[in-house]
């Protein structure tokens, strides 16, 4: 977007930016500078997504063979179940809202720094703390009950680190709500002059709506874990039948936050595509109105639909019916985004590099994942395929696939703003085809034994399955092997990349118009805006 | 690994009618897959930087575009999501004439109880060509009862009792497998589904004498708890009439004003939890049962209350 603000001083690398502001663990530890949280956010995410994919790997290994060989069932029990809280507790909600959207957004509307900075620390640090819950949990000997925690079995029978583990996801529902409510706060109040709430950047409007769905959700989930909390440890008849509790109540109020949460850790995602499309299109993004307002119904529509996880759970049929309903209702606003995204390709001039690689795969993985998902709205498949790998394969491709790719897309567009550094083009290039091939590879194979009918969260299973699963883990280690090498490189080039430059890609939007990394306080003089978002055709091809 | 499995047995009525709805999603899943693939393929390629098009005229906006790829979407899932929910019916609705089962999940074992008397552990026999009606509660955790041959699966609930049906079109043997998580030993807490040719099944159901009708078992649990002293149909009868009277499927009055079908359900709360509905004309003195009849006792008062 144009901006009227002073030429840029285009300085050295030796410039002060937010990195070399202030030096020393103290300086970094305390900082309330929402650049310097990003970090903090990056190192963090990006250590539990290696742990929970190293738990991940595991279970793969292990499913290579039928029997039990590599580890017990408790064993392999406690690894899904650690896998799955990781990431999605720590991983995938947090992921892009607090790196991107810490890093991002007071840039990308003309702040100086979210609206309470100090809040946003303590984010982060509620974050570690319920991060260090879990990997006590871990040291305690894990827990059994798989991420889903359903009674009686958690508030009963189960035999591990249950109440641990309730009270680390409990917390970092408190780090989601306190990003939410800064980021809500902050887009309200603090954008600059000029930028009209449709001129914003599609991916401020997916923060957004993400927020509002945290502060909605959020709070459900945790009065759900106090429940469970007081179940198991004071014995009070909630859930369990046997005290006089219904079982099925606690699955009601667990879907109500965890169906929306899968909108949590894909409506960035889908933010992030829509900022790189139209930056390697070099064009404005086809229907904007259309791709922000289904963020919106997609938030509001996603708390309508939490029923479709309990179709065979003894819920009525008419309860069925209509959830089944708006489940194929909320899928119209996600199918909008996917065709203008591609639409928005259309007369562009499209630059193949890094990052647009990331974001045509997960826009592949995206379509995929979305178009399983008709098969389990679906109800009369749903009853064959729930609680298969078939289910398995359609959330990995939406959660991991597409959530995990733009992710990483998000990383290799703005690690030159980020760092001040860029990364060899190849390698990125490279690992994003191996990524895109090893998901499919792994993921794939899933869908087919899934309709099959093997079911999910088994350790040992029928012989028939098993070139199936060998196929599956062999494709895991292509995958891995695609996110080990962004780790290397982009860690190489923290030292040895070339320098980046304010606007590497040739990209609009404000996050441009500053040095690379941003000075502390983002801009020297608060810019004015005076155009659209996306204003690719008043600028001049530069790179 | 010489198998590689791509499709399941179908084996069962609704097997096909699950099939070609999802087989109908697997090609518009393609069909969109494709389609958007080749897209983008064709527009990065066409319109890749330094190749010299026409780009004049770039659409930011088209309405008709939208709204047409927004209805035309609506439309084909609104009827998938209508197609979908009329053969959900049709697996959710036993037919009335349907063979009954009862079925307790347990850490970790199936225990399906024939009315007949027999019992079997992790397996479970039926016949071809005939409705049968599983009855399933929990004697624990959520379980749940999942046939992949014949596309049904139901969760297995304790505490309450669920239904499922099907009715087998092959004899055979299928896997039958437990879909909801339910700890350690989860993953073997499999079994089979023998699917028997009418005669057989005959043979096999009434070939031990020493199997004990669950009917009369539930008859001795009706006498020796001393139901028998209050729900005796005789007149002044502390309890309303049970012995020797048709009550299944017959509507409750209670002294609230409200009513209630008689079914499984409604029997298990009354002997757990009796205060909670108290039959019209009765006084609320009969005591709680909780904790002192098995699952399986309780089936066994079921189908002996079913069968009078």
């Amino acid at each position: 977007m144009a901006v009227t603000s002073p030429p840029l001083d285009l300085k050295g690398h030796d410039q002060e930016n937010y990195l070399n502001w202030a030096y020393g663990v103290k300086s970094w530890l305390l900082t309330t500078d929402h650049k310097r949280i990003a970090i903090l956010y990056l190192i963090s995410v990006t250590f539990f997504f290696f742990l929970g994919s190293l738990a991940a790997f595991v279970l793969r290994i292990d499913l290579m063979t039928p029997q039990a060989d590599l580890m017990t069932s408790d064993n392999y029990n406690r690894s899904f179940t650690i896998h799955g809280v990781i990431m999605v507790f720590l991983f995938l909600i947090p992921a892009i809202p607090g790196v991107f959207g810490n890093f991002l957004l007071p840039i990308m509307i003309g702040a100086k720094d979210l609206a309470f900075p100090k809040i946003n620390l303590g984010s982060w640090y509620v974050y570690i703390i319920s991060g260090m819950f879990i990997i006590a949990v871990v040291l305690w000997g894990g827990v059994d009950t798989g991420w889903t925690f359903y009674t009686p079995y958690s508030t009963t029978y189960a035999n591990s680190a249950v109440v641990l583990t309730v009270v680390g996801v409990f917390l970092v529902g408190f780090s989601s709500i306190m990003t939410a409510l800064n980021f809500i706060v902050t887009i309200h109040k603090m954008r600059a002059p000029g930028l009209t709430w449709f001129r914003l950047p599609l991916f401020i409007w997916a923060m957004y709506a993400t927020s509002i769905i945290i502060m909605l959700g959020t709070p459900v989930l945790s009065a759900t874990l106090i429940l469970v909390g007081l179940e198991r440890i004071l014995g009070m008849g909630i859930f369990n039948p046997a005290l006089g509790g219904d079982p099925v109540l606690f699955q009601h109020l667990f879907w109500f936050y965890s169906h929306p949460a899968v909108y949590i850790m894909v409506l960035p995602a889908m933010g992030v595509a829509s900022e790189l499309i139209t930056c390697f299109s070099r064009k404005r993004v086809f229907g904007y109105k259309f791709i922000a307002m289904s963020s919106m119904a997609i938030a509001l529509i996603g708390f309508l639909v939490w029923g479709h996880h309990m179709f065979v759970s003894g819920q009525s049929v008419y309860a069925g019916i209509v959830f089944s309903l708006l489940t194929f209702a909320v899928a119209i606003p996600s199918a909008i985004k996917v065709f203008n995204w591609t639409a928005t390709l259309y007369k562009g001039t499209i630059h193949l590099q890094t990052p647009m690689f990331y974001v045509l795969g997960f826009i592949g993985l995206f379509t995929i994942g979305g178009l399983t998902g008709l098969f389990l709205g679906a109800l009369a498949t749903d009853v064959h395929v729930h609680d298969t790998y078939f289910v398995v394969a359609h959330f990995h491709y939406v959660m991991v696939g597409a959530t995990v790719m733009a992710y990483l897309g998000a990383l290799h567009f703005w690690w030159p703003k980020m760092t001040g550094r860029m990364y060899p083009e190849a390698l990125g290039i490279l690992s994003a085809v191996i990524i895109f091939i090893g998901f499919n590879l792994t993921f794939m194979p899933q869908f087919i034994m899934g309709y099959v009918g093997m079911p999910r969260r088994y350790h040992v299973y029928p012989d028939e399955f098993q070139a199936l699963h060998v196929a599956s883990t062999l494709g895991s280690t292509v995958l891995g092997i695609g996110y080990i090498l962004p780790l290397c490189y982009l860690i190489w080039s923290l030292r040895f990349g070339k320098e980046a430059g304010p606007n590497p890609w040739g990209a609009v939007g404000l996050e441009w118009t500053t040095s690379s990394p941003p000075i502390h306080t983002n801009f020297e003089v608060t810019p004015v805006v005076t155009t659209e978002a996306y204003d690719y055709e008043n600028l001049e091809e530069e790179v | 690994m010489q198998d590689f499995p791509i499709f399941p047995d179908q084996a069962s009525t609704v097997a096909w009618q699950v099939d070609a709805i999802y087989f109908t999603l697997v090609a518009l899943s393609v069909f969109f897959s494709i389609a958007i693939a080749a897209a983008i393929t064709f527009f990065a390629i066409r319109y890749r930087k330094g190749n010299n098009v026409d780009r004049s005229n770039p659409m930011e906006e088209n309405t008709v575009l939208e709204l047409s790829w927004s209805i035309i979407p609506f439309i084909l899932a609104m009827g998938v999501f209508g197609w979908s929910a009329v053969v959900f019916i049709t697996i959710r609705t036993p037919p009335v004439d349907a063979v009954e089962v009862y079925v307790i999940g347990k850490q970790w074992m199936w225990h399906a109880q024939h009315p007949s008397g027999k019992s079997e552990i992790n397996e479970l026999h039926v016949p071809v060509d005939t409705p049968v009606k599983l009855i399933m509660t929990s004697q624990d955790v959520i379980h749940d009862f999942f046939i992949p041959a014949f596309r049904v699966k139901q969760d297995v609930v304790p505490g309450r009792y669920s239904m499922l049906w099907f009715e087998a079109t092959k004899p055979g043997e299928y896997h039958l497998f437990c879909a909801e998580y339910c700890g350690t030993e989860h993953s073997v807490m499999v079994g089979t589904v023998t699917v028997l040719e009418q005669a057989e099944y005959e043979n096999w159901i009434g070939g031990d004498a020493a199997d004990e009708p669950l009917a009369v078992a539930g008859e001795r649990l009706f006498t020796e708890n001393g139901c028998i002293s209050c729900h005796n149909g005789e007149p002044g009868a502390i309890g309303p009439p049970i012995a020797n009277e048709t009550i299944f499927g017959e509507t409750r009055e209670f002294e609230d004003g409200t009513s209630l079908t008689v079914d499984e359900a409604y029997i298990r709360d009354s002997i757990l939890n009796p205060q909670a509905h108290i039959v019209a004309g009765y006084a609320p003195v009969m005591p709680s049962f909780d904790g002192q009849l098995s699952e399986q006792s309780l089936l066994q008062l079921i189908e002996y209350i079913k069968t009078q």
